[in-house]
């Protein structure tokens, strides 16, 4: 099985924001990097799909140099292949898209995988967006995923509930929280992702159709008020959330 | 310039997040002078279409077919685009649901349009829609435009208004055709847990930490949401431990929820929880810590116990609510 792994790389969950001087991005100084966790889901899985049908796992980033570390960590928890499409500028969801895609028809996978949303711009356009410039089927949100005989059954989340979904390979899979638990790479595997080769392409032109204009923090939650120390505070509360918040 | 905004329906209901899509929609269809169609699609659902017409659609485009019973990314897609370049449509609205999310981007590919997704804020500025949307798990806020001759925009559940008036709308028929390879995705079944709404589109949120110490004491939790008719949500360090499933999770890497009321017990307010939940209108923390950061953005809190004030607020909200 040809499987491909798309991940992006994008700041730590603890970064605390601060807006950059150009009031469009973030400041990235002093911000550390990391494998956007949905797409650390994708990659083992990737790597779960190899163990059991064979073949191999390549990951595959578009953007700039940084995004090599992300890469490395990839190679890391035990992928095979690494390559960069790489390009410093700003691209909307769509041009990612259309970088990979362009890609991905060089590659011909039966599989794709991707998160279910990069946690910076949390658009969760990218890996669908393939899907369809390369007229395949996909499947988002996915919690479960078992193939048999190139039919694909996936369990989606939807609000309540799940949803079973069936189709074929070749298809995009966009993984969701409870997919699985990434193993941690090994000490080996650190060592030898050091060596392993990433190969550097230029991306193809993308298309900006979305434009940053303004990034800005919300604004502040100011910090409320303690109304008790104990259970006696309790109907104050129930006053309060009915009169004063009048939410109940 | 016409606007087209799709409402989702399962078995035969739509969501809330249908009306607040096609209510938002038809504020913009007025600001830029538009016309505003709405958009519904299933099996068997004509019936239903005429309820839009309260949430300002004038007209309804009903897409009726049994191949449509159930979601198919593809399907939906291609039928949605067609109807879109049909009636020529400058804009295309559509909930940011786990449906709408899953199909919008394969309607933009089609119609060559630029998509904001998960937007909270639309505005009319000149002939411009500018929209805001949350991006670092809502730690800010991105202001963008579409730059594209067909703009499409998704809007997050439970956050624009969706109050029903008297209106009727008329119905307009799309004949469907669709190939067996728009089919080759398609939901088989479908299993929604009776009773609490959804975390993402619950009006109140019950959630619980690591505090409650075991999955044995959720009854405190889910006692009071039950009162409140509220959803329960849960931390990460509670759905890691296995006591709670993924989907209740809130935070950069659960759920981002934005309810009327928050009430956080025994979660000590990391930073990736507050990213998910800190748009809540209002938060009540409880917890016995009192320099726990939940408080800092806490509305109301209370130093104290879970396992002493949960049963007292289920109670003290019993009698208040009457029940
Ligand atoms: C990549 C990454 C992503 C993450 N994503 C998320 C996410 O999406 N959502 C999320 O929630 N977390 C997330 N986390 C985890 C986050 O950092 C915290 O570890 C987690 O939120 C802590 O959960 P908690 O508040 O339940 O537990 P703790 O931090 O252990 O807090 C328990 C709290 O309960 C209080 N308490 C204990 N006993 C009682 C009692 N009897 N009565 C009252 N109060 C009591 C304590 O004072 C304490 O404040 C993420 C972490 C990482 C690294
Ligand atoms: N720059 C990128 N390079 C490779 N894959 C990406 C990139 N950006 C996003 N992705 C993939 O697309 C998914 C959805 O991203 P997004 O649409 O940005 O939320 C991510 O989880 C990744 O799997």
């Amino acid at each position: 099985m040809k499987i491909v792994v798309c991940v992006n790389h994008v700041p730590d969950t603890e970064t605390k924001i601060k807006i950059g001087a150009d009031s469009k991005s973030i400041d990235k100084t002093g911000v550390n990097f990391m494998l956007s966790p949905y797409d650390e889901l994708a990659v083992e899985e990737g790597l779960r799909l190899k163990e059991k049908f064979g073949g191999d796992v390549t990951v595959l980033s578009l953007g700039g140099d940084a995004h090599k570390e992300t890469l490395r960590k990839a190679l890391a928890m035990g992928v095979e292949k690494a390559t960069l499409l790489k390009d410093e500028a700003v691209r909307d969801s769509f041009g990612i898209a259309k970088g990979l895609a362009e890609e991905l028809k060089t590659m011909s996978p039966d599989i794709i995988l991707f998160g279910k949303q990069s946690i910076d711009f949390d658009d969760a356009q990218v890996g669908t967006m393939v899907a369809e410039l390369l007229g395949i089927s996909s499947v988002s949100v996915v919690v479960k995923l078992t193939i048999d005989n190139g039919k694909v059954i996936c369990e989606r989340e939807i609000e309540g509930g799940h949803e079973t979904v069936e189709t074929s390979l070749p298809c995009v899979i966009q993984a969701q929280r409870g997919l699985n638990e990434p193993r941690y790479p090994s000490l080996k595997g650190i060592m030898s992702a050091k060596t392993k080769p990433i190969q550097e392409k230029p991306a193809a032109a993308g298309e900006l159709r979305v434009e940053s204009i303004a990034l800005r923090k919300p604004e502040a939650k100011a910090a409320g008020r303690i109304v008790g120390t104990d259970k006696s505070a309790v109907p104050e509360l129930v006053r309060l959330l009915h009169e004063e918040a009048k939410v109940i | 310039m016409r606007i087209l905004a799709f409402a989702e329906q399962r078995d035969g209901k739509f969501r809330k997040s249908s009306f607040e899509t096609v209510q938002t929609a038809k504020r913009i269809a007025n600001e830029l002078k538009g016309e505003l169609l709405a958009l519904v699609l299933g099996s068997s659902v004509e019936s239903i279409a005429g309820e839009l017409g309260n949430y300002g659609a004038e007209k309804v485009i009903v897409a009726d077919d049994p191949s449509l019973a159930q979601h198919s990314n593809s399907a939906y897609a291609k039928v949605i685009a067609d109807v879109a370049k049909n009636i020529g449509a400058g804009i295309v609205f559509l909930p940011a649901s786990q449906m709408g999310k899953d199909i919008a981007p394969r309607i933009a590919v089609k119609l060559a349009a630029g998509l904001a997704s998960d937007c909270v804020a639309l505005k009319v500025e000149g002939a411009d829609v500018i929209a805001t949307r949350p991006v670092y798990a809502g730690k800010a806020l991105l202001d963008v435009k579409v730059n594209t001759p067909v703009k499409m925009f998704t809007l997050r559940p439970n956050v624009f208004t969706a109050t029903p008036s008297q209106g009727s709308a008329t119905i307009e028929r799309f004949s469907v055709s669709l190939q067996p390879d728009d089919l080759k995705t398609v939901a088989k079944e479908v299993k929604v847990a009776a009773g609490r709404p959804d975390v993402t589109e619950a009006d109140i949120i019950v959630s619980g930490g690591r505090g409650l110490k075991g999955p044995e004491n959720w009854h405190l939790i889910e006692n009071l949401a039950d009162v409140l008719n509220a959803a329960v949500g849960a931390s990460r360090a509670v759905v890691d431990a296995g006591w709670r499933p993924h989907d209740e999770q809130v935070g950069q890497t659960g759920k981002t929820v934005a309810p009327s009321l928050y009430i956080a017990c025994a979660i000590s307010g990391a930073v990736q929880h507050l990213a998910g939940m800190s748009s809540s209108k209002y938060i009540v923390a409880i917890n016995k810590d009192k320099d726990a950061p939940i408080f800092q953005i806490a509305d109301y809190g209370i130093v104290g116990d879970v396992f002493e004030i949960l049963p007292e607020l289920t109670a003290e909200f019993k009698k208040a609510l009457g029940k």
